[in-house]
Protein backbone atom coordinates (compact mmCIF):
# COMPACT_ATOMS: atom_id res chain seq x y z
CA UNK A 1 0.00 0.00 0.00
CA UNK A 2 2.81 2.54 1.09
CA UNK A 3 4.75 1.51 -1.66
CA UNK A 4 1.97 1.62 -4.03
CA UNK A 5 1.17 5.10 -3.17
CA UNK A 6 5.02 5.98 -3.10
CA UNK A 7 4.42 7.11 0.36
CA UNK A 8 8.33 6.70 1.11
CA UNK A 9 10.94 7.14 4.50
CA UNK A 10 11.68 10.81 2.97
CA UNK A 11 8.12 12.35 2.64
CA UNK A 12 7.08 10.27 6.44
CA UNK A 13 10.18 12.73 7.88
CA UNK A 14 9.35 15.78 6.52
CA UNK A 15 6.29 14.92 8.34
CA UNK A 16 7.30 14.65 10.90
CA UNK A 17 9.64 17.18 11.09
CA UNK A 18 6.33 19.32 10.23
CA UNK A 19 4.45 17.69 13.49
CA UNK A 20 7.14 17.95 15.89
CA UNK A 21 8.66 21.43 15.43
CA UNK A 22 5.36 23.72 17.13
CA UNK A 23 6.02 22.68 20.11
CA UNK A 24 9.39 24.24 20.11
CA UNK A 25 7.90 27.75 18.66
CA UNK A 26 7.73 30.29 21.75
CA UNK A 27 5.57 32.86 20.43
CA UNK A 28 3.30 34.08 17.17
CA UNK A 29 6.72 35.34 15.84
CA UNK A 30 8.57 31.95 15.48
CA UNK A 31 5.02 30.99 13.61
CA UNK A 32 5.31 33.55 11.28
CA UNK A 33 9.05 32.92 10.17
CA UNK A 34 8.16 29.45 9.65
CA UNK A 35 4.19 30.22 7.63
CA UNK A 36 6.70 32.21 4.91
CA UNK A 37 9.48 29.66 4.82
CA UNK A 38 6.91 26.73 4.06
CA UNK A 39 5.24 28.84 1.44
CA UNK A 40 8.64 29.91 -0.21
CA UNK A 41 9.30 26.11 -0.60
CA UNK A 42 5.74 25.32 -2.13
CA UNK A 43 7.17 28.17 -4.67
CA UNK A 44 10.31 26.81 -5.41
CA UNK A 45 9.18 23.31 -5.99
CA UNK A 46 7.62 24.68 -8.77
CA UNK A 47 10.42 26.54 -9.82
CA UNK A 48 13.20 23.83 -9.00
CA UNK A 49 10.94 21.65 -11.98
CA UNK A 50 11.29 23.95 -14.20
CA UNK A 51 14.68 25.08 -13.52
CA UNK A 52 16.13 22.02 -12.20
CA UNK A 53 14.52 19.12 -14.21
CA UNK A 54 13.02 20.82 -17.31
CA UNK A 55 16.41 23.01 -17.68
CA UNK A 56 14.23 26.18 -17.98
CA UNK A 57 15.13 29.43 -15.87
CA UNK A 58 12.97 31.78 -14.63
CA UNK A 59 13.75 35.29 -12.81
CA UNK A 60 9.90 36.55 -13.07
CA UNK A 61 8.28 34.10 -10.10
CA UNK A 62 8.46 36.46 -7.89
CA UNK A 63 6.09 38.65 -9.66
CA UNK A 64 4.21 35.89 -10.75
CA UNK A 65 3.44 35.08 -7.43
CA UNK A 66 2.38 38.66 -6.45
CA UNK A 67 0.26 39.25 -9.16
CA UNK A 68 -1.41 36.37 -8.33
CA UNK A 69 -1.75 37.41 -5.20
CA UNK A 70 -3.48 40.38 -6.51
CA UNK A 71 -5.61 39.26 -8.11
CA UNK A 72 -6.82 36.93 -5.80
CA UNK A 73 -7.15 39.60 -3.11
CA UNK A 74 -8.67 42.54 -6.03
CA UNK A 75 -11.31 39.89 -6.45
CA UNK A 76 -12.34 40.03 -2.90
CA UNK A 77 -11.88 43.09 -1.93
CA UNK A 78 -13.68 44.60 -4.94
CA UNK A 79 -15.74 42.02 -5.86
CA UNK A 80 -16.91 40.54 -2.84
CA UNK A 81 -15.51 36.76 -3.99
CA UNK A 82 -14.55 34.06 -1.25
CA UNK A 83 -11.25 33.51 -0.22
CA UNK A 84 -11.26 29.93 -1.39
CA UNK A 85 -13.17 31.12 -5.07
CA UNK A 86 -11.11 34.26 -5.77
CA UNK A 87 -7.68 32.32 -5.91
CA UNK A 88 -9.00 29.75 -7.70
CA UNK A 89 -9.86 32.01 -10.33
CA UNK A 90 -6.83 34.08 -9.64
CA UNK A 91 -5.22 30.28 -10.51
CA UNK A 92 -7.12 30.31 -14.22
CA UNK A 93 -6.18 33.30 -15.09
CA UNK A 94 -2.16 33.11 -14.33
CA UNK A 95 -2.33 29.38 -15.77
CA UNK A 96 -3.65 31.54 -18.90
CA UNK A 97 -1.25 34.16 -18.54
CA UNK A 98 1.49 31.61 -17.90
CA UNK A 99 0.61 29.77 -21.32
CA UNK A 100 0.27 32.25 -23.92
CA UNK A 101 3.54 34.07 -22.62
CA UNK A 102 5.35 30.96 -22.47
CA UNK A 103 5.32 30.13 -26.30
CA UNK A 104 7.22 33.02 -27.58
CA UNK A 105 9.48 33.28 -23.98
CA UNK A 106 10.44 29.69 -23.95
CA UNK A 107 12.42 29.30 -27.50
CA UNK A 108 14.83 31.41 -25.71
CA UNK A 109 17.50 29.57 -24.01
CA UNK A 110 19.67 29.97 -21.30
CA UNK A 111 20.83 33.99 -21.11
CA UNK A 112 18.09 35.09 -23.35
CA UNK A 113 15.10 33.34 -21.58
CA UNK A 114 16.29 35.02 -17.89
CA UNK A 115 16.44 38.38 -19.61
CA UNK A 116 12.29 37.42 -20.66
CA UNK A 117 11.36 36.34 -17.49
CA UNK A 118 13.47 39.20 -15.77
CA UNK A 119 11.69 42.09 -18.45
CA UNK A 120 7.92 40.29 -17.64
CA UNK A 121 8.86 40.41 -13.71
CA UNK A 122 9.69 43.86 -13.66
CA UNK A 123 6.98 44.88 -16.17
CA UNK A 124 4.80 43.27 -13.54
CA UNK A 125 5.53 45.13 -10.66
CA UNK A 126 5.87 48.38 -12.30
CA UNK A 127 2.10 47.66 -13.48
CA UNK A 128 1.34 47.33 -9.99
CA UNK A 129 2.95 50.13 -8.41
CA UNK A 130 1.48 52.27 -11.16
CA UNK A 131 -2.24 50.93 -11.18
CA UNK A 132 -3.22 52.34 -7.67
CA UNK A 133 -6.94 52.41 -7.96
CA UNK A 134 -6.83 48.99 -8.47
CA UNK A 135 -3.64 47.74 -6.69
CA UNK A 136 -3.42 50.56 -4.13
CA UNK A 137 0.01 51.41 -5.60
CA UNK A 138 3.25 51.30 -3.76
CA UNK A 139 1.26 51.64 -0.11
CA UNK A 140 0.02 48.70 -0.76
CA UNK A 141 -3.60 47.05 0.05
CA UNK A 142 -4.96 45.59 3.02
CA UNK A 143 -6.13 41.83 2.85
CA UNK A 144 -9.79 40.49 4.56
CA UNK A 145 -9.42 37.47 6.46
CA UNK A 146 -8.71 34.17 4.74
CA UNK A 147 -12.04 31.84 5.14
CA UNK A 148 -12.70 27.97 3.58
CA UNK A 149 -16.71 27.60 3.50
CA UNK A 150 -17.27 29.72 6.52
CA UNK A 151 -14.71 28.56 8.69
CA UNK A 152 -12.31 31.20 9.51
CA UNK A 153 -8.65 31.22 9.87
CA UNK A 154 -7.31 33.34 12.59
CA UNK A 155 -4.12 32.08 14.63
CA UNK A 156 -1.20 31.02 13.37
CA UNK A 157 -1.11 27.00 14.44
CA UNK A 158 -4.45 26.93 11.62
CA UNK A 159 -2.04 28.55 8.68
CA UNK A 160 1.01 26.56 9.94
CA UNK A 161 -1.09 23.41 9.64
CA UNK A 162 -2.54 24.37 6.38
CA UNK A 163 0.77 25.14 4.83
CA UNK A 164 2.07 21.93 5.88
CA UNK A 165 -0.52 19.85 4.70
CA UNK A 166 -0.34 21.94 1.11
CA UNK A 167 3.39 22.24 1.05
CA UNK A 168 4.06 17.89 1.76
CA UNK A 169 0.66 16.96 -0.53
CA UNK A 170 2.68 19.16 -3.11
CA UNK A 171 5.96 17.19 -2.63
CA UNK A 172 4.17 13.69 -2.89
CA UNK A 173 2.18 14.64 -6.15
CA UNK A 174 5.74 16.07 -7.40
CA UNK A 175 8.08 12.74 -6.56
CA UNK A 176 5.28 11.03 -8.10
CA UNK A 177 5.47 13.20 -11.46
CA UNK A 178 9.29 13.56 -11.38
CA UNK A 179 8.79 9.34 -11.04
CA UNK A 180 6.34 9.20 -13.55
CA UNK A 181 7.40 8.97 -17.75
CA UNK A 182 6.15 12.65 -17.89
CA UNK A 183 9.03 13.36 -15.57
CA UNK A 184 11.25 11.27 -17.28
CA UNK A 185 10.77 13.74 -20.59
CA UNK A 186 11.37 17.03 -18.38
CA UNK A 187 14.56 15.53 -17.16
CA UNK A 188 15.37 14.33 -21.23
CA UNK A 189 14.50 17.99 -21.89
CA UNK A 190 17.66 19.09 -19.30
CA UNK A 191 19.88 16.11 -21.33
CA UNK A 192 19.50 16.75 -25.05
CA UNK A 193 16.19 18.54 -26.08
CA UNK A 194 17.25 17.27 -29.39
CA UNK A 195 17.44 13.74 -28.27
CA UNK A 196 13.64 14.18 -26.91
CA UNK A 197 12.58 16.13 -29.90
CA UNK A 198 14.13 12.87 -32.19
CA UNK A 199 11.87 9.76 -30.12
CA UNK A 200 8.75 12.27 -30.89
CA UNK A 201 8.59 14.65 -27.70
CA UNK A 202 7.44 17.70 -28.15
CA UNK A 203 9.20 19.96 -26.42
CA UNK A 204 7.75 23.17 -26.25
CA UNK A 205 4.63 21.61 -25.59
CA UNK A 206 6.20 20.29 -21.71
CA UNK A 207 8.14 23.76 -21.65
CA UNK A 208 4.94 25.08 -21.80
CA UNK A 209 3.11 22.62 -19.41
CA UNK A 210 5.81 23.01 -16.54
CA UNK A 211 6.15 26.39 -16.71
CA UNK A 212 2.49 27.26 -16.30
CA UNK A 213 2.34 24.06 -13.46
CA UNK A 214 4.75 26.62 -11.71
CA UNK A 215 3.35 29.62 -11.87
CA UNK A 216 0.16 27.85 -10.79
CA UNK A 217 1.87 26.98 -7.45
CA UNK A 218 3.49 30.29 -7.69
CA UNK A 219 0.45 31.85 -7.37
CA UNK A 220 -1.37 29.66 -4.53
CA UNK A 221 1.42 30.60 -2.57
CA UNK A 222 1.28 34.38 -3.44
CA UNK A 223 -2.57 34.53 -2.46
CA UNK A 224 -2.32 32.59 0.36
CA UNK A 225 0.60 34.73 1.69
CA UNK A 226 -1.30 38.05 1.21
CA UNK A 227 -4.05 36.22 3.04
CA UNK A 228 -2.37 34.77 5.72
CA UNK A 229 -0.24 38.91 6.25
CA UNK A 230 -3.48 40.48 5.84
CA UNK A 231 -1.43 42.72 3.50
CA UNK A 232 -0.15 43.11 -0.18
CA UNK A 233 2.33 45.48 -1.41
CA UNK A 234 4.37 45.60 -4.81
CA UNK A 235 7.48 44.29 -2.73
CA UNK A 236 6.08 40.85 -2.75
CA UNK A 237 6.47 41.08 -6.90
CA UNK A 238 9.66 42.67 -6.69
CA UNK A 239 12.72 41.84 -8.23
CA UNK A 240 14.90 40.94 -5.36
CA UNK A 241 11.82 38.54 -4.48
CA UNK A 242 12.03 36.72 -7.75
CA UNK A 243 16.14 36.30 -7.14
CA UNK A 244 15.70 35.64 -3.68
CA UNK A 245 13.42 32.31 -4.76
CA UNK A 246 15.89 31.56 -7.53
CA UNK A 247 18.89 31.48 -4.96
CA UNK A 248 16.93 29.36 -2.69
CA UNK A 249 16.58 26.73 -5.68
CA UNK A 250 20.14 26.92 -6.27
CA UNK A 251 21.39 27.20 -2.87
CA UNK A 252 19.19 23.70 -1.85
CA UNK A 253 19.99 21.92 -5.22
CA UNK A 254 18.59 21.93 -8.37
CA UNK A 255 17.12 18.58 -9.23
CA UNK A 256 16.53 17.56 -5.61
CA UNK A 257 13.37 17.87 -4.55
CA UNK A 258 14.28 18.78 -0.93
CA UNK A 259 16.56 20.57 -2.12
CA UNK A 260 14.16 23.42 -2.62
CA UNK A 261 12.83 22.79 0.63
CA UNK A 262 15.86 23.37 2.46
CA UNK A 263 16.98 26.29 0.35
CA UNK A 264 13.53 28.09 1.41
CA UNK A 265 14.02 27.65 5.12
CA UNK A 266 17.54 28.67 5.37
CA UNK A 267 17.17 31.67 3.54
CA UNK A 268 13.98 32.98 5.27
CA UNK A 269 15.12 32.12 8.66
CA UNK A 270 18.99 33.45 8.35
CA UNK A 271 18.03 37.22 7.38
CA UNK A 272 16.35 36.65 11.22
CA UNK A 273 19.04 34.91 12.98
CA UNK A 274 21.52 37.71 11.39
CA UNK A 275 19.49 40.92 12.83
CA UNK A 276 21.65 40.91 15.36
CA UNK A 277 25.08 41.60 13.61
CA UNK A 278 22.83 44.74 12.40
CA UNK A 279 25.15 47.08 10.05
CA UNK A 280 26.77 43.78 9.05
CA UNK A 281 23.63 41.55 8.59
CA UNK A 282 23.82 41.79 4.65
CA UNK A 283 27.49 41.43 4.18
CA UNK A 284 27.19 38.14 6.38
CA UNK A 285 24.56 37.07 4.57
CA UNK A 286 25.96 36.94 1.53
CA UNK A 287 29.08 35.77 2.52
CA UNK A 288 27.26 32.55 3.84
CA UNK A 289 26.10 32.03 0.36
CA UNK A 290 29.36 32.30 -1.60
CA UNK A 291 30.71 29.93 0.74
CA UNK A 292 27.94 27.32 0.24
CA UNK A 293 27.93 27.59 -3.16
CA UNK A 294 31.70 27.34 -3.66
CA UNK A 295 32.13 24.25 -1.32
CA UNK A 296 28.73 23.10 -2.22
CA UNK A 297 28.19 23.77 -6.08
CA UNK A 298 25.25 21.19 -6.23
CA UNK A 299 23.45 22.64 -3.52
CA UNK A 300 22.88 22.13 0.40
CA UNK A 301 21.03 19.14 -0.37
CA UNK A 302 23.92 17.27 -2.50
CA UNK A 303 26.09 17.33 0.92
CA UNK A 304 23.26 15.03 2.45
CA UNK A 305 23.23 12.38 -0.14
CA UNK A 306 27.02 12.42 -0.60
CA UNK A 307 26.86 11.72 3.87
CA UNK A 308 23.94 9.31 2.88
CA UNK A 309 26.04 7.51 -0.43
CA UNK A 310 29.13 7.31 2.68
CA UNK A 311 27.36 5.33 5.08
CA UNK A 312 26.09 2.81 2.90
CA UNK A 313 29.50 2.19 0.63
CA UNK A 314 31.25 1.91 4.39
CA UNK A 315 28.80 -0.43 5.72
CA UNK A 316 29.52 -2.52 2.65
CA UNK B 1 9.45 3.71 -49.21
CA UNK B 2 10.75 7.16 -49.41
CA UNK B 3 10.47 9.39 -52.13
CA UNK B 4 12.78 11.95 -52.26
CA UNK B 5 11.54 14.24 -54.96
CA UNK B 6 14.35 17.15 -56.46
CA UNK B 7 14.92 18.72 -52.95
CA UNK B 8 16.90 21.80 -52.45
CA UNK B 9 18.50 23.76 -49.66
CA UNK B 10 20.37 26.97 -49.77
CA UNK B 11 22.31 29.17 -46.86
CA UNK B 12 22.73 32.01 -47.90
CA UNK B 13 24.33 31.94 -51.21
CA UNK B 14 25.27 28.31 -51.09
CA UNK B 15 22.74 25.81 -52.20
CA UNK B 16 23.87 22.78 -49.98
CA UNK B 17 21.36 20.71 -51.52
CA UNK B 18 20.34 21.32 -55.03
CA UNK B 19 17.95 19.69 -56.93
CA UNK B 20 18.50 16.15 -55.52
CA UNK B 21 16.31 12.85 -56.14
CA UNK B 22 16.59 9.85 -54.80
CA UNK B 23 14.58 6.83 -53.91
CA UNK B 24 15.11 4.20 -51.31
CA UNK B 25 13.20 0.64 -51.10
CA UNK B 26 11.97 -0.94 -48.29
CA UNK B 27 14.37 -3.74 -46.62
CA UNK B 28 17.65 -1.74 -48.25
CA UNK B 29 20.55 -0.71 -46.02
CA UNK B 30 20.59 2.31 -48.69
CA UNK B 31 23.70 4.58 -48.23
CA UNK B 32 24.24 7.95 -48.20
CA UNK B 33 28.48 9.20 -49.52
CA UNK B 34 30.56 12.10 -50.20
CA UNK B 35 32.98 14.24 -49.24
CA UNK B 36 33.10 16.17 -46.55
CA UNK B 37 30.20 19.28 -46.70
CA UNK B 38 28.67 17.12 -49.80
CA UNK B 39 25.04 17.61 -48.06
CA UNK B 40 24.61 14.33 -46.78
CA UNK B 41 23.69 15.85 -43.03
CA UNK B 42 21.92 18.87 -44.39
CA UNK B 43 19.74 16.14 -46.44
CA UNK B 44 19.41 14.10 -43.13
CA UNK B 45 18.02 17.31 -41.57
CA UNK B 46 15.47 18.05 -44.34
CA UNK B 47 14.06 14.69 -44.01
CA UNK B 48 13.50 14.59 -40.47
CA UNK B 49 12.38 17.58 -40.58
CA UNK B 50 15.11 20.03 -38.53
CA UNK B 51 15.16 21.99 -42.11
CA UNK B 52 12.63 23.37 -44.26
CA UNK B 53 12.77 21.96 -47.55
CA UNK B 54 13.09 25.33 -50.04
CA UNK B 55 11.86 23.51 -53.12
CA UNK B 56 11.14 19.57 -53.38
CA UNK B 57 8.82 16.90 -51.92
CA UNK B 58 9.56 14.13 -50.02
CA UNK B 59 6.68 11.08 -49.93
CA UNK B 60 6.91 8.03 -47.15
CA UNK B 61 4.66 5.16 -48.51
CA UNK B 62 2.92 7.69 -50.98
CA UNK B 63 1.91 10.50 -48.39
CA UNK B 64 4.00 13.52 -48.24
CA UNK B 65 5.93 13.83 -45.25
CA UNK B 66 7.81 17.72 -46.93
CA UNK B 67 8.34 19.69 -43.85
CA UNK B 68 6.68 17.95 -40.67
CA UNK B 69 8.60 18.36 -37.77
CA UNK B 70 10.53 15.54 -36.41
CA UNK B 71 8.56 14.48 -33.36
CA UNK B 72 5.85 14.39 -35.80
CA UNK B 73 7.40 12.41 -38.11
CA UNK B 74 8.28 9.31 -34.84
CA UNK B 75 5.17 8.83 -35.38
CA UNK B 76 5.12 8.39 -38.76
CA UNK B 77 7.65 5.86 -38.33
CA UNK B 78 10.37 7.77 -38.87
CA UNK B 79 13.52 7.90 -36.58
CA UNK B 80 16.96 9.28 -36.47
CA UNK B 81 20.41 9.08 -34.05
CA UNK B 82 23.06 11.93 -34.56
CA UNK B 83 26.37 12.98 -35.92
CA UNK B 84 27.21 14.10 -33.01
CA UNK B 85 26.24 11.94 -30.39
CA UNK B 86 22.41 13.13 -28.77
CA UNK B 87 22.13 11.51 -25.55
CA UNK B 88 20.61 12.23 -22.00
CA UNK B 89 23.31 12.15 -19.72
CA UNK B 90 21.61 13.18 -16.86
CA UNK B 91 19.48 9.65 -17.25
CA UNK B 92 20.47 6.27 -16.80
CA UNK B 93 21.21 4.22 -19.65
CA UNK B 94 18.07 2.18 -19.03
CA UNK B 95 16.15 5.42 -18.75
CA UNK B 96 17.84 6.48 -22.62
CA UNK B 97 16.21 3.21 -24.02
CA UNK B 98 12.64 4.00 -21.96
CA UNK B 99 12.49 7.69 -23.92
CA UNK B 100 12.36 5.14 -27.26
CA UNK B 101 9.21 4.44 -26.10
CA UNK B 102 7.70 7.29 -24.62
CA UNK B 103 5.72 7.75 -27.45
CA UNK B 104 3.83 4.60 -26.32
CA UNK B 105 3.26 5.71 -23.07
CA UNK B 106 0.34 7.24 -20.59
CA UNK B 107 1.79 10.85 -19.88
CA UNK B 108 -1.58 12.40 -18.09
CA UNK B 109 -1.04 14.96 -15.70
CA UNK B 110 -3.09 13.90 -13.11
CA UNK B 111 -2.67 10.63 -13.64
CA UNK B 112 0.80 10.77 -13.48
CA UNK B 113 0.97 12.95 -10.00
CA UNK B 114 -1.48 10.47 -8.61
CA UNK B 115 0.28 7.19 -9.61
CA UNK B 116 -2.66 5.93 -11.48
CA UNK B 117 -2.56 2.21 -12.11
CA UNK B 118 -2.47 2.42 -16.31
CA UNK B 119 1.03 4.25 -15.19
CA UNK B 120 2.63 2.16 -13.32
CA UNK B 121 1.64 -0.67 -15.92
CA UNK B 122 2.83 1.15 -18.55
CA UNK B 123 6.39 1.77 -16.95
CA UNK B 124 6.81 -1.76 -16.45
CA UNK B 125 5.87 -3.50 -19.50
CA UNK B 126 8.16 -0.95 -21.27
CA UNK B 127 11.10 -1.62 -18.68
CA UNK B 128 10.98 -5.00 -19.71
CA UNK B 129 11.09 -4.21 -23.58
CA UNK B 130 14.19 -1.66 -23.05
CA UNK B 131 15.89 -4.29 -20.74
CA UNK B 132 15.59 -6.47 -23.63
CA UNK B 133 16.43 -4.45 -26.00
CA UNK B 134 19.55 -3.84 -23.95
CA UNK B 135 20.13 -7.42 -23.62
CA UNK B 136 20.48 -7.46 -27.81
CA UNK B 137 24.20 -5.13 -27.49
CA UNK B 138 24.81 -6.70 -23.84
CA UNK B 139 24.76 -3.64 -22.47
CA UNK B 140 21.75 -5.24 -19.41
CA UNK B 141 24.58 -5.01 -16.48
CA UNK B 142 24.97 -1.49 -17.51
CA UNK B 143 21.22 -0.48 -17.04
CA UNK B 144 21.34 1.45 -13.81
CA UNK B 145 24.72 3.72 -14.63
CA UNK B 146 24.19 7.28 -15.71
CA UNK B 147 25.00 7.61 -19.06
CA UNK B 148 27.58 10.52 -19.16
CA UNK B 149 29.46 7.66 -17.06
CA UNK B 150 29.82 5.49 -20.16
CA UNK B 151 32.32 5.33 -23.05
CA UNK B 152 31.48 7.46 -26.32
CA UNK B 153 31.53 3.61 -28.48
CA UNK B 154 28.59 2.52 -26.20
CA UNK B 155 26.78 5.48 -26.18
CA UNK B 156 26.94 5.43 -30.28
CA UNK B 157 25.16 1.79 -29.44
CA UNK B 158 22.82 3.22 -26.87
CA UNK B 159 21.44 5.83 -29.66
CA UNK B 160 20.23 3.27 -32.10
CA UNK B 161 18.78 1.35 -29.64
CA UNK B 162 17.04 3.84 -27.89
CA UNK B 163 15.62 4.67 -31.83
CA UNK B 164 14.65 1.64 -32.25
CA UNK B 165 12.45 1.78 -29.26
CA UNK B 166 9.92 4.05 -31.23
CA UNK B 167 9.75 1.00 -33.79
CA UNK B 168 10.32 2.62 -36.51
CA UNK B 169 9.99 1.76 -40.38
CA UNK B 170 12.44 3.93 -41.57
CA UNK B 171 15.98 4.77 -39.77
CA UNK B 172 18.78 7.37 -40.44
CA UNK B 173 21.63 6.85 -39.00
CA UNK B 174 23.99 9.81 -39.22
CA UNK B 175 27.69 8.78 -39.42
CA UNK B 176 27.09 5.83 -36.83
CA UNK B 177 30.41 4.84 -36.53
CA UNK B 178 32.71 8.35 -36.53
CA UNK B 179 35.42 8.19 -34.32
CA UNK B 180 35.14 4.34 -33.31
CA UNK B 181 37.79 2.14 -33.11
CA UNK B 182 38.05 -0.87 -35.78
CA UNK B 183 36.19 -3.46 -33.49
CA UNK B 184 33.61 -1.04 -31.98
CA UNK B 185 32.61 -0.11 -35.94
CA UNK B 186 32.51 -4.07 -36.47
CA UNK B 187 30.32 -4.32 -33.72
CA UNK B 188 27.97 -1.19 -34.97
CA UNK B 189 27.81 -3.01 -38.73
CA UNK B 190 26.73 -6.29 -36.87
CA UNK B 191 23.68 -4.37 -35.02
CA UNK B 192 22.73 -2.66 -38.00
CA UNK B 193 22.58 -5.66 -39.76
CA UNK B 194 21.39 -8.25 -37.60
CA UNK B 195 19.16 -6.17 -35.38
CA UNK B 196 17.88 -3.49 -37.35
CA UNK B 197 17.53 -4.48 -41.03
CA UNK B 198 15.35 -7.16 -40.30
CA UNK B 199 12.49 -5.27 -39.55
CA UNK B 200 13.69 -1.61 -40.93
CA UNK B 201 14.52 0.18 -43.61
CA UNK B 202 17.73 2.50 -43.41
CA UNK B 203 19.42 5.45 -44.42
CA UNK B 204 23.07 5.09 -43.78
CA UNK B 205 24.96 8.30 -43.94
CA UNK B 206 28.72 7.36 -43.36
CA UNK B 207 32.58 8.12 -43.86
CA UNK B 208 34.21 5.06 -43.01
CA UNK B 209 34.39 3.27 -46.64
CA UNK B 210 34.55 -0.39 -45.51
CA UNK B 211 31.75 -0.84 -43.00
CA UNK B 212 29.92 1.11 -45.92
CA UNK B 213 30.73 -1.53 -48.78
CA UNK B 214 30.43 -4.32 -46.04
CA UNK B 215 26.48 -3.78 -45.13
CA UNK B 216 24.93 -1.74 -47.78
CA UNK B 217 22.10 -2.99 -50.46
CA UNK B 218 22.53 0.44 -52.11
CA UNK B 219 24.49 3.70 -52.43
CA UNK B 220 24.20 7.06 -53.52
CA UNK B 221 27.12 9.26 -53.80
CA UNK B 222 26.92 13.19 -53.48
CA UNK B 223 29.01 15.67 -54.48
CA UNK B 224 28.62 19.46 -53.81
CA UNK B 225 24.43 18.88 -53.31
CA UNK B 226 24.20 17.33 -56.08
CA UNK B 227 23.66 13.18 -56.80
CA UNK B 228 27.03 12.39 -57.95
CA UNK B 229 26.21 8.31 -58.74
CA UNK B 230 23.93 5.52 -57.37
CA UNK B 231 24.37 2.04 -57.52
CA UNK B 232 25.41 -1.31 -55.45
CA UNK B 233 28.56 -1.04 -53.61
CA UNK B 234 30.09 -3.56 -56.32
CA UNK B 235 29.05 -0.77 -59.24
CA UNK B 236 30.04 2.34 -57.09
CA UNK B 237 33.63 0.72 -56.54
CA UNK B 238 34.08 0.95 -60.15
CA UNK B 239 32.52 4.37 -61.12
CA UNK B 240 35.05 6.78 -62.88
CA UNK B 241 33.23 10.15 -61.12
CA UNK B 242 33.38 8.75 -57.62
CA UNK B 243 36.99 7.78 -57.98
CA UNK B 244 37.40 11.49 -59.05
CA UNK B 245 35.27 12.98 -56.30
CA UNK B 246 36.99 11.23 -53.93
CA UNK B 247 40.65 11.47 -55.56
CA UNK B 248 40.82 14.47 -57.46
CA UNK B 249 40.20 14.69 -61.11
CA UNK B 250 43.89 15.83 -61.82
CA UNK B 251 44.88 12.21 -61.03
CA UNK B 252 45.76 10.20 -63.92
CA UNK B 253 46.62 6.81 -62.93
Amino acid sequence: MLKRYNINRDILTLSAILIIIPFFFQNDFYYEIAIVSLLNALICIGLNMLMGYAGQVSLGHGAFAGLGGYIAVILGSKYGITPLFSIFIAVVTMSLFAFIISKPILRLKGHYLAMATLGIGIIISIVLNVEDELTGGSDGMSVDSFTIFGYEFVDSLQWYMLCSFLLVFTIWMFSNLIDSPFGRVLRSIEGSEKAANSVGINVSHYKSIVFVISVVIATIAGSLYAFFSGFISPSEASFSHSIELVVMVVLGGLGRIYGAIIGAVILTILPQLLTSFEDYQTLIYGSIIIFVMIFMPKGIASVYEDVKGRLFASNK
Amino acid sequence: MLQINSVTKQFGGIKAVDDFTCRVKKGHIHSIIGPNGAGKTTLVNMITGVYRVDSGTIFLDGADITNISTDKLVYRGICRTFQNLEICGNLTVLENVLLGFDKYMDKGLLKSCFRAKSILDDEKRYTDRAKHLLGLIGLEDLADKKAENLSYGILKKLEIVRALGTSPELILLDEPVAGLNPKETQEISDLIRTVVADEVTIILVEHDMKMVMQVSDYITVMNFGKKLAEGTPDEIVNNQDVIRAYLGSGVVC
